[in-house]
C-alpha cells in the first residue's frame, strides 16, 4: 500500500495574462481515488495541474498536499507530473532518460522493468529522437509509474496512444488508485469506472 | 549529491551529441585568433601586447556560443518542470548546468589559450598568468551567464538579448583578467587583479544559481 495522500485546493483563481480563467475553484482528492478534470480547450485545465504541482502560484487560494496528517511543505516529493510535453532528451536513449530521472528525482522501480510495462522494452536503448508520439508519450508515462509517487498529476496521459497502450495505461492508473494512491487527470475520456469529475467552465 | 552529478553528467553527454561538446567553442576560438593577425598584419610587437585582452574578450564570446541553448532547450521539452520537481532545489538545477556549461567550454579555453597566446607573439612570462587567470575567471561566463539564460528561457531568438544582458556582467572579469597577464608581462605583482578576479568568481558563484532560479520560476509560472 501506498501512504496515502489527500491534495486539497481551497478558493483557486488562475490568471493568464487579462483573462481569468476560473475563480473560486475548491477541490478534494482523497487517496484512493481518481480525480477528472474535465472542460473545454483552454478552460484551465493544465494551469489547474500545474497549480497543484506546485509550478505555478495560484491567483488567488491555496494547495495543500497532506500526508498520513501531517503538512508536507515540499510537495515535489510527492507527486509526479506528466504534462503535456513528455519532457524527453531527443539525443538519448529511452533508458537514460528513465536512469536520469531515477537519480533527478528517485525511483521505486527499475526503468527496464518501467519500460517492459509499458511496451517499450525493444526500443528502450534507442534514441528517443526515433521514437513516434505514442512511443514517446508511452516512456513519458514509464518515467511516472517508476519513480512511483502517491500522488500522480495527468495531463492528456492517453494523449496519441494507440489502443493497447491506453489499456496498459488505464490499468496501471486503476492499479495505483486501488493501492491508495491520488491521481487526478486532465482527460477527454472515461479511464476507470467510478471516478470523481471536476469541471472547469 | 548523486542527482547534482546526474545532471551535469546529462548535460555533458547532450552537449556532446547535440553541438560537438567542446570543440564547438574551441573552434570559434581558434578561428577568430587567426584572424587577428590577418586583420591587423604581421605587427608582431603589435600582436604581442594586444593578446591577452584579445584572448579573454575571444573566451568571453565562445563562452557566449552555446549559452542561448542551456535553458532554452528544457523549457520547450517540458524538461524544466521535471527539473522544478526534482529531490534538489532549482538552485542546484542552475548550478550543475552551468557547471557543465563551463566543462565544455570554459576549461578547453583556458587548455588551449598558451597555445594561441604563442600565435599571437604574447611574451612567456605571461603564459601561466593567463592560463591561471582563466581557470579562475572562466567560469563566471557559465555562472553570471547562466542569469541571462534563464531570463531568455523562454525567447525563441533570445541569443541577442542574452548577449546584451551578459556582456555587462563580463566586463569586469575581462578588464581584471587581462589586467592580470598584462601586469605579470609588465613585471608587476598580478596578485591583486587575481584577488579581484577570485571575488567576482566567487560572487558569480553565489549569485548566479539563485538569480537563475528565479528566472526560471517567473518563466515556469
Amino acid at each position: 500500500m501506498i501512504a496515502g495522500v489527500e491534495v486539497t485546493g481551497q478558493g483557486l483563481s488562475c490568471r493568464r495574462g487579462d483573462r481569468l480563467l476560473f475563480e473560486g475553484l475548491s477541490l478534494t482528492a482523497r487517496p484512493g481515488t481518481l480525480t477528472a478534470i474535465t472542460g473545454p480547450n483552454g478552460s484551465g485545465k493544465t494551469s489547474l495541474l500545474r497549480m497543484i504541482a506546485g509550478l505555478l502560484k495560484p491567483e488567488a487560494g491555496a494547495v495543500t498536499l497532506k500526508k498520513a496528517g501531517a503538512v508536507d511543505d515540499e510537495p515535489g516529493s510527492l507527486l509526479c507530473y506528466l504534462g503535456h510535453h513528455d519532457a524527453l532528451k531527443a539525443q538519448m536513449t529511452a533508458r537514460e532518460n528513465l536512469d536520469f530521472a531515477a537519480r533527478w528525482q528517485g525511483a521505486a522501480r527499475e526503468a527496464g522493468e518501467a519500460l517492459g510495462r509499458l511496451g517499450m522494452a525493444r526500443q528502450a536503448d534507442l534514441p528517443v529522437g526515433y521514437f513516434s508520439a505514442g512511443q514517446r508519450r508511452r516512456t513519458a508515462f514509464a518515467r511516472c509509474w517508476m519513480v512511483g509517487r502517491p500522488v500522480w498529476l495527468l495531463d492528456e496521459p492517453t494523449a496519441a496512444l494507440d489502443s493497447a497502450g491506453r489499456a496498459v495505461v488505464i490499468e496501471l492508473i486503476a492499479a495505483h488508485v486501488a493501492e491508495g494512491g491520488t491521481v487526478i487527470a486532465a482527460t477527454h475520456e472515461p479511464l476507470i469506472a467510478g471516478a470523481a469529475e471536476l469541471r472547469i467552465v | 549529491m548523486s542527482a547534482f552529478l546526474a545532471l551535469i553528467r546529462r548535460d555533458l553527454l547532450l552537449s556532446f551529441r547535440i553541438g560537438g561538446g567542446p570543440f564547438l567553442g574551441l573552434a570559434f576560438f581558434l578561428t577568430v585568433t587567426a584572424m587577428l593577425p590577418l586583420g591587423v598584419g604581421a605587427k608582431l610587437n603589435l600582436l604581442g601586447e594586444a593578446a591577452a585582452g584579445f584572448l579573454w574578450v575571444a573566451a568571453a564570446l565562445a563562452s557566449l556560443l552555446s549559452l542561448d541553448r542551456l535553458f532554452q532547450a528544457d523549457a520547450e521539452d517540458g524538461s524544466l518542470d521535471q527539473l522544478a520537481l526534482g529531490a534538489l532545489p532549482l538552485e542546484f538545477a542552475v548550478l550543475a548546468k552551468a557547471i557543465a556549461h563551463w566543462l565544455t567550454t570554459g576549461l578547453p579555453l583556458t587548455l588551449a589559450a598558451p597555445v594561441l597566446a604563442l600565435m599571437l607573439n604574447m611574451p612567456e612570462a605571461g603564459y601561466a598568468t593567463l592560463t591561471l587567470s582563466l581557470l579562475v575567471g572562466s567560469p563566471v561566463f557559465s555562472l553570471a551567464g547562466a542569469i541571462g539564460a534563464a531570463l531568455t528561457a523562454g525567447l525563441r531568438r533570445g541569443g541577442l538579448l542574452l548577449s546584451l544582458l551578459v556582456l555587462p556582467l563580463f566586463v569586469p572579469v575581462v578588464v581584471f583578467g587581462a589586467g592580470a597577464v598584462s601586469a605579470a608581462i609588465n613585471g608587476f605583482e598580478p596578485g591583486p587583479a587575481f584577488l579581484f578576479l577570485g571575488a567576482i568568481s566567487l560572487f558569480s558563484l553565489v549569485l548566479g544559481p539563485v538569480a537563475g532560479a528565479a528566472a526560471l520560476r517567473i518563466h515556469l509560472s
